[in-house]
């Protein structure tokens, strides 16, 4: 699968190449007699922010919008692009300009044509100070020509640099070549608005009755903190080969009652509990599944000054780095299939290779050893005992992690770990403003591709609440943007991040569901989990 | 939710409130009496006294700290985290692989100490509260009391949410989050109390000496407060521990590695259909066992402390 | 009696702005704001949604801001986490789930809880009184937060009886566990509340009288104990269907209903301000309002109170 995916990106990153070649996709494999129910319930955890694809920011909402807009492309199950409302686009040879092609064919929910027209609106709209979207940020990221200037209101929308040539044409000029851009036009911010229904409803158009969207659903019903309801789009263009007819998402808060309704019957996908999978998978072999997901897990240390002194030492930052039993974490306490993590990007990462890294090829016994003594030689031992404080927000499965990590550390080095569970809010405040010693971070990849995790550890990310600050990565990492072969780079860094010891990486995210056996074709090889309902379906019992 | 019952024990100390005021050493020794004639509460006294020693000398007996986690058993709770006598881990092993045992000590310790001190910190300020306005009177009176009215109208809820959010979480917060939603109807009833009592011939024939106010105030109007303090107390024990218990479950109470029982439960709950029942069995025990004798206990003292005859 | 109603109504109202400004500034303190996120915003980005929703203008003036505003147009504000709805849609939509499964939580709870207080306490120190008793101090001594799973385990899971969760509009099937999850503690303590205080009624000496000119038991108890009886009950009712409705949280949560109290709890979490202060004056206002029921309701059992 990786080696497709590879082929897929390299396709991509040639330019002038007309990709998609529109290939009827019949997502049924032969011999399969399909349910007469086609109804996928699914859980979430919580009510979804909103269902406005300019707007929307949690994956809940990004999941629901997926189904209800269509984008100018499509990810297949395996991750890779595939057309959406466009069939392919050109590059020029300065890769600036995008050129879109449309299909014909596509359809508004109220029989109106998606022309290039829409995708002009609903870009500017995202940009535009008046939308006020939290999302701007992912438009900013796409290099669109004067998206900067838009957004702080110094230009007005209509200079942002996207053009409809005609209703089938939409071009883009981009203010520098940007590898992965056509991969962004699969989010949602991206995707196409209604601009005669915005216009005439306001803050109320993504209300059920008055929704007009361009994907095979539609939303039909909305119950706040009950579920939400898409119903078949008969006007969507590839309608012949939707098979779903309706997708229901159930919000449940509490992961153990929602395994409870699973077994029930209930609902078709739910996530497993941290720790219960392989009692689950032994029950249901069928059901309980793991895939690798694009996600990290790790503890950073603050760097800063107002941090320990102890951390400033690359000694002690090893040792406790080293005296992890990764094994234990991932087999025992969230046991869900997760690889353990001994660099910062996910091996899952789209043409991402790990550096031959020292520690991977030790035994727990010996890193164990190793971690003793670099915490001698860093003058800490069992007359002065190191002292910290770590602190994650509260949730069980964090709150595991966090007292496992921490007796490892208190049982073979003699550290004297406190733990601090703060509610999120609190959390965030206090990590971005550098008030921890160490602290709990996680990572889902915006896209396919190292730099969306590495980029978290450049001197100037905001993400980069330990602060690390290293020249020699910054400068790799700016390399890799225009890089013929930027992988190579990034396991440079990963290297440097080995020798260095910023952050502790813990275990890389799997996706942990409980699947009923009679839904088909569900993407575990995409690694983002950018689903769409349209490309399942259920089998008859 | 949890306080709900507050009005309950209000209702219940108004009835003491009714009775005659404290007059000597004889009333309290009937009192004495009549509660050691209660078996509910007597045998609720034992079973608690029973629960305290368990939680002062179980640490000897346990083979685990409450914090360690056994390894080795920890991938297969299942089935190998059952009590049991041979391991060393006689209430089971929790979720993560550490020792119950130590865990529901260490828990009744926490739970039993929100009880005490949140039911004293509401003891402390609603006393001195209700006294001083009961016995200033006036403008300063009902200025105070209006104040006590409009904290009743803020959903409780909210107040503790607010207070754990703003001011992070520490055993300290959540004492004195509790003891601040604690304290209104406590006030409430003293400054009655204080009231009537002010009016009575000993106080007069005090200030009549020349005794100064606040000599007044904490010699002879204080000891007299007494028994409604303590009943009212009684009451507010349970209520706190409950109250611990749901801001458990909301997430919002102590710091691991230190545990409530509230926070046990809620865990146990979470995981009982995974074939791991004890983890919410025996923390649940101790947690009703105690809400249990301080009900019959608070009963007791409300019964022994009011003269009127059933 | 009247003007005892306008003078409750007219207090109730700096009441409440108090309750407003308090609550105000207390949220606006906690660490964190509404659009605090795990990726910070770029600043630009940050200053655009500020100041959409007046959230760069002084605290005053946000103040002043959103008290016009629900005075002059009855607008609560917009909701910063919920952006295609608004805290009017937001109550609108989970104040009638909160007040359906609340009022029947509360009936069940108050007509089942008398019911059996009177009983244990007629039958007085017999099997029915000790079962009574049991009862209520065990619905009283667990955590009411527990009945969810629980509930679910058993009704979903291993009976199949009733659906797991979810609102539906309010069918009976959905609404059956909620209920009972809720109304079981205030059932125990409405038990035990009314058998101590129908055991005292019937041992006072009107009653005793009134049995003694040889009035039939049954009569006696509905004439006269009644009304007496009922008057502790009554002042522990009014706080209870109050807290019903606000503590509501585990409900929402377990059983995916819908509520205000998820979307109150929740909002204080994410600092979702006008959410939370919306409804914080309603259920203030509900406090206040229900206050004053109560104490009315009280005069009504108890003749000798006058206002």
């Amino acid at each position: 699968m990786k080696d497709m995916t590879r082929l897929a990106m390299a396709t991509l990153l040639s330019s002038t190449m007309l990709t998609g070649i529109a290939v009827a996709q019949d997502n049924v494999p032969e011999g399969v007699t399909l349910a007469d129910d086609q109804t996928f319930t699914y859980r979430v955890l919580d009510e979804h922010s909103s269902v406005d694809p300019q707007i929307v920011e949690d994956v809940t909402g990004s999941e629901i919008v997926r189904d209800l807009f269509e984008g100018l492309m499509n990810q297949n199950a395996d991750g890779e692009l595939v057309p959406g409302v466009a069939t392919g686009y050109e590059v020029s040879d300065d890769n600036l300009t995008y050129t879109f092609t449309l299909r014909e064919d596509a359809k508004w929910s109220n029989g109106d044509p998606v022309t290039a027209q829409d995708f002009v609106y609903a870009w500017r709209r995202a940009a535009d100070p008046e939308t006020a979207s939290p999302y701007q940020w992912f438009m900013g990221l796409t290099s669109v020509a004067n998206v900067d200037d838009v957004i702080s209101g110094d230009m007005a929308p209509e200079e942002l640099g996207v053009r409809a040539v005609d209703d089938t044409t939409f071009e883009v000029t981009l203010s520098e070549p940007l590898p992965y851009f056509p991969q962004m036009t699969t989010h949602a911010t991206l995707f196409p608005a209604p601009q005669s229904v915005i216009e005439e409803h306001g803050a109320d158009w993504t209300d059920p009755e008055n929704i007009v969207s361009n994907g095979a659903y539609v939303l039909t019903e909305h119950l706040p903190n009950e579920r939400s309801t898409r119903e078949r789009n008969e006007m969507y263009w590839d309608n012949e080969n939707t098979v779903i007819d309706r997708t229901v998402a159930l919000v449940i808060n509490d992961e153990n009652v929602a395994l409870t309704r699973y077994l029930a019957g209930e609902l078709d996908r739910t996530e497993v509990p941290a720790g219960q999978f392989p009692r689950l998978k032994e029950e249901y072999p069928e059901e309980a599944i793991s895939f690798p997901r694009l996600c990290n897990y790790y503890y950073t240390f603050n760097l800063t000054d107002g941090g320990p002194e102890a951390f400033q030492d690359v000694n002690v930052r090893k040792a406790l780095a080293y005296a992890v039993d990764r094994d234990i974490i991932t087999e025992r306490v969230m046991a869900g299939g997760q690889p353990p993590a001994y660099h910062f990007t996910p091996a899952a990462t789209a043409g991402f290779e790990a550096p031959d890294l020292e520690w991977m090829n030790m035994s727990q016994d010996e890193r164990d050893h190793a971690a003793l003594d670099m915490l001698a030689e860093a003058g800490y031992g069992p007359d002065n005992p190191l002292e910290f404080e770590m602190v994650y927000n509260t949730s069980e499965a964090h709150e595991k992690v966090a007292v496992a990590l921490s007796q490892m550390w208190k049982q073979k080095l003699g550290v004297d770990v406190t733990l601090a569970n703060m509610e999120w809010k609190v959390f965030l405040e206090e990590r971005g403003n550098q008030n921890f010693d160490l602290a709990r971070g996680a990572w889902c990849g915006d896209y396919n591709e190292a730099s969306t995790f590495l980029d978290l550890l450049d001197s100037e990310s905001g993400y980069n609440d330990g602060k690390y600050s290293n020249e020699e990565v910054d400068q790799l990492l700016a390399d890799a943007k225009t890089a013929e072969n930027p992988n190579e780079l990034y396991a440079q860094v990963e290297q440097i991040l080995f020798d260095e010891m910023p952050v502790i990486p813990v275990y890389h995210y799997a996706g942990v569901y409980m699947l009923d056996s009679d839904v088909g074709n569900w993407p575990v090889d995409n690694v983002e989990q950018n689903w769409y309902s349209k490309d399942l379906y259920k089998v008859a019992e | 939710m949890v306080f709900g019952s507050s009005q309950r024990a209000a209702a219940v100390a108004d009835d003491v409130t009714d009775a005659i005021p404290v007059r000597g050493r004889s009333l309290l020794k009937d009192a004495q009496i009549r509660f050691v004639q209660n078996k509910a509460a007597m045998a609720s006294v034992f079973v608690l006294g029973l629960i305290i020693l368990f939680v002062v000398i179980g640490p000897l007996f346990a083979q685990w700290s409450n914090e360690e986690i056994d390894w080795d058993r920890m991938g297969d709770i299942a089935r190998e985290g059952a009590p049991s006598l041979a391991n060393g881990h006689f209430f089971g092993l929790d979720e993560l692989g550490r020792d119950l045992y130590a865990r529901v000590i260490q828990a009744t310790r926490t739970s039993l100490l929100v009880g005490l001190v949140g039911a004293a910190t509401a003891l402390i300020i609603g006393t001195a509260y209700g006294l001083v306005a009961g016995y200033v009177g006036g403008r300063v009176d009902s200025a105070m009391m209006r104040f006590v009215d409009i904290l009743l109208a803020i959903p409780l809820t909210l107040i503790i949410i607010l207070l754990l959010v703003i001011a992070g979480r520490s055993f300290f917060m959540l004492f004195v989050s509790l003891g601040a939603v604690g304290w209104l109807t406590m006030s409430r009833i003293v400054r009655a109390q204080t009231l009537s009592l002010k009016t009575r011939e000993f106080i007069e024939a005090a200030r009549a000496a020349g005794v100064s106010e606040v000599k007044i105030m904490l010699r002879h109007i204080l000891p007299n407060l007494i028994g409604v303090v303590i009943v009212y107390s009684s009451l507010l024990v349970p209520e706190m521990i409950l109250a611990e218990s749901f801001i458990s479950f909301l997430g919002l109470g102590i710091s691991e590695p230190y545990t409530s029982l509230g926070k046990l439960i809620s865990e146990g709950a979470g995981t009982m259909a995974y074939g791991t029942t004890w983890q919410l069995l025996i923390p649940l025990s101790f947690y009703v066992a105690i809400i249990i004798t301080m009900f019959f206990i608070g009963d007791g003292l409300r019964d022994a402390l009011d003269p009127k005859d059933r | 009696m009247i003007s005892y109603i306008i003078r409750r109504l007219l207090i109730a109202i700096p009441t409440i702005l108090i309750l407003i400004v308090a609550s105000f500034f207390l949220i606006h303190f906690a660490p964190g704001g509404p659009f605090t996120s795990e990726r910070p915003l770029p600043p630009q980005v940050l200053a655009n949604i500020e100041a959409r929703y007046g959230l760069d203008q002084p605290l005053w003036k946000q103040l002043w801001d959103y008290l016009t505003n629900i005075v002059l147009h009855f607008d609560f504000g917009p909701s910063f986490k919920f952006k295609d709805r608004d805290v009017n849609d937001i109550i609108a939509q989970g104040f009638p789930i909160s007040l359906t499964y609340g009022s029947l939580a509360f009936i069940a709870a108050s007509v089942v809880g008398i019911v059996l207080g009177v009983v244990a306490a007629i039958r007085h120190n017999s099997w029915i009184d000790y079962a009574a008793v049991s009862m209520g101090i065990g619905a009283q001594a667990l955590p009411n937060f527990i009945m969810g799973p629980i509930l679910i385990l058993v009704f979903t899971l291993w009976l199949g009886w009733l659906p797991g969760g979810g609102w539906n509009g309010g069918q009976w099937q959905y609404l059956i566990m909620p209920v009972i999850a809720l109304s079981t503690s205030y059932m125990g303590n409405i038990a035990r509340l009314t058998r101590s205080s129908m055991l005292e009624v019937l041992n006072s000496n009107f009653i005793r009288t009134a049995r003694a000119k040889g009035l039939p038991t049954r009569s006696v108890i509905w004439r006269h104990a009644m009304k007496p009886m009922l008057l502790p009950v009554v002042s522990y009712l009014g706080p209870v269907f109050v807290y019903v409705l606000t503590g509501s949280v585990f409900v929402d949560l377990y059983f995916s209903t819908g509520g205000l109290g998820q979307a109150y709890v929740g909002s204080a979490l994410s600092r979702d301000y006008a959410v939370l202060l919306g409804v914080t004056i309603l259920y203030g206002s509900l406090t206040v309002v229900v206050n004053l029921i109560t104490d009315l309701a009280y005069a009504w059992f108890d003749p000798k109170i006058r206002y």
